[in-house]
């Protein structure tokens, strides 16, 4: 029997030629990512209790993201600390406040086919997207890393989520996501490793696969793949990598995983979440007219490139309703610049959009950008557990960035698919 | 032994180390851990007390703080049917005991709680009964023993067996 791709990237890790589900064995690590929030203020701290230097800062990327800009003493010492920190430890890969780190990895060039990666942050498997094998840990697993190279790890089922037919204008991998949330709920995952494929995943552009993988979180897996392919080489070579290896990381056709849901992108309507959980997914038709007060492109799931270029096909030429606000913050910098010069957030901004920096804002919950009690918000980003981004009673809805857009325009749940000009072609999925 | 302190739902990150008191240290978090469910759990709790969660306890981010403001707050266990994979990690990794307890739904609130980690066993004083728990495997039980991963990496450096460069 053949070996799955999440086998494959293990077993090469732990320098064997297969390895079996349920066994535990010791990886070493490619490439490990830290934020401001869970890195150099929690990691410094220990390894100088240990006396320990970290085992090649070559392979450790640092980013600004959580904490940035600074709004006050202890935000801008944590950012402090990171800046000072790469200085010493000698880290050159360090990326102060250009973006969401898990978009900033993929966009530098970072992840490619084939590597074993850590990140010290449960939206980690967004690197999967990329055929390799990428998880989340804390920041002392993350001083483990730093100290040894090395992460235990229990060799993980592969769980196959396999979708056919085509994605129609107006839905994109969130709602496919959204759909797999409800369909298998917050521990369908059992922390084991999802391979995403079939001919509707194979069509997606990098961002939107990057969509999928970020959001194996929410399913509880500890990674979720999508074996490489002619897009990822295009994409890498785009962001300065030259050669990457896609043949080797491809899982075997006779391999058999431990569990395979079927998936029919031609029956899927948009999806919302209602409050206080992405399982709690449905069409949205389904969930009724649901007055909204805040329409939120956001986050590495949600304010990327092709996210804002989804929003500005809604947005282009409308306004958003009286008494909403529309908040958009993209989610890197050289999105950013792009979406300018192509003329996208011109149209967010012509509708009425506030832009906000290009960081987590208020999808952490951390800084100026909270929700108020009774404020009830519809956003692009991965996550609306009871009380994340503000007062535990703000509402918090997720959809994609269509169905964002399409409630910032009429204040109320709307399926995106009554405001897109059937005409005005396909967005670009091609990032 | 301990008094055992219910939690029904789901039992998230944020509800454990809420995100507004993030930047500050252990202390700040561990005093508004589960506020949202019981405001009174962080100053009535004592240290040798139980939690009982519903299943995939502690999904959501990747904060270790999660578990550390239990373990701050001197709770002797966290007993669920299951755990969220990142939770259990952290849990060890910060000397948070934790055990997976199919039946951990039988106990009640206030009931008073006895827990052998090497073999699993929990006893529920209050019910004279006893629930089997998934036991700990022995070098992850070591690491919590030893208080988590920085001390226990300590040891092996001390110990020779871990250069440090
Ligand atoms: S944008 Fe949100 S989900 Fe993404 S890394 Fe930041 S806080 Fe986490």
């Amino acid at each position: 029997m053949g070996q799955t791709l999440t086998e494959k990237l293990i077993a090469r890790a732990c320098g064997r030629d297969a390895v079996t589900p349920g066994e535990l064995v010791t990886c070493k690590v490619d490439l490990a990512m830290m934020h401001d929030s869970g890195g150099p203020r929690r990691v410094k701290p220990m390894l100088e209790r240990l006396g320990a230097r970290i085992w090649d800062p070559d392979r450790v990327v640092v980013i600004t993201d959580h904490y940035v800009p600074a709004t006050d003493d202890d935000s801008r010492e944590i950012v402090a600390t990171a800046r000072d920190w790469v200085k010493t430890a000698g880290v050159r890969h360090f990326h102060d406040s250009i973006g969401i780190c898990h978009v900033v990895l993929a966009e530098q060039g970072h992840l490619r086919p084939g590597i074993f990666a850590v990140g010290g942050d449960s939206h980690s498997p967004t690197g999967g997207a990329f055929g390799c094998y990428m998880f989340g840990i804390g920041a002392t697993e993350m001083l483990g890393v730093l100290v040894t190279g090395e992460i235990w790890l229990r060799v993980p089922q592969t769980i196959r989520l396999e979708w056919t037919g085509h994605l129609a204008h107006g839905l994109s991998a969130k709602d496919m996501m959204l759909a797999m949330c409800a369909r298998l709920g917050m521990d369908g995952g059992r922390y084991q490793s999802i391979e995403y494929a079939g001919p509707t995943v194979r069509a997606l552009g990098m961002q939107e696969r990057m969509t999928l993988s970020n959001m194996a979180a929410e399913l509880g897996a500890q990674a979720g793949i999508v074996e490489a392919d002619q897009t990822t080489r295009a994409f890498l070579a785009a962001a300065g990598v030259a050669s990457v290896d896609i043949e080797s990381w491809q899982g075997d056709a006779d391999a058999v995983p431990a569990e395979l849901h079927r998936f029919d992108a031609n029956a899927l309507a948009p999806q919302a979440a209602a409050p206080h959980s992405p399982a709690n997914s449905a069409a949205v038709t389904d969930h009724g007219v649901v007055p909204m007060h805040v329409a939120y492109i956001g986050a590495c799931t949600g304010a990327k490139l092709v996210d804002l270029r989804m929003a500005a096909e809604v947005l282009r030429g409308r306004r958003v309703a009286a008494g909403m606000r529309l908040l958009v913050g993209p989610a890197t910098a050289q999105d950013e610049a792009q979406a300018r010069t192509e003329g996208t957030l011109g149209a967010l901004l012509q509708a009425g959009a506030e832009l906000l920096p290009n960081a987590c804002g208020a999808c952490a919950g951390y800084g100026a950008w909270r929700f108020e009690a009774g404020t009830r918000v519809i956003a692009s980003t991965a996550r609306n557990f009871k009380g994340r981004m503000g007062s535990s009673s703000a509402e918090i809805w997720l959809g994609s960035p269509y169905t964002v857009a399409a409630a910032a325009v009429t204040g109320h749940l709307t399926d995106p698919r009554l405001l897109l000009d059937r005409a005005s072609g396909i967005v670009d999925r091609g990032n | 032994m301990g008094k055992a302190w219910v939690f029904e739902g789901s039992i998230d990150t944020d509800m454990l180390a809420p995100g507004p008191y993030m930047k500050f240290g252990i202390e700040e978090i561990a005093r508004h851990c589960l506020e949202a469910l019981d405001p009174n759990f962080a100053s009535r709790v004592r240290p040798g007390d139980v939690v009982i969660g519903p299943r995939n306890f502690g999904l959501g981010s990747s904060r270790e703080q999660a578990p550390a403001a239990l373990r701050h707050l001197g709770v002797a266990a966290v007993l669920a049917p299951s755990f969220s994979g990142l939770f259990y990690r952290n849990a060890i990794n910060v000397g948070q005991l934790v055990l997976e307890c199919p039946a951990a739904d039988s106990i009640r609130n206030e009931d008073d709680i006895e827990i052998d980690a090497a073999s699993g066993q929990v006893f529920n004083r209050t019910t004279g009964s006893i629930i089997a728990c998934a036991p700990v495997p022995p070098h992850l039980l070591a690491m919590v023993k030893a208080g988590g991963l920085l001390p226990w990496l300590e040891q092996r450096i001390e110990r020779g067996e871990l250069q440090t460069r």
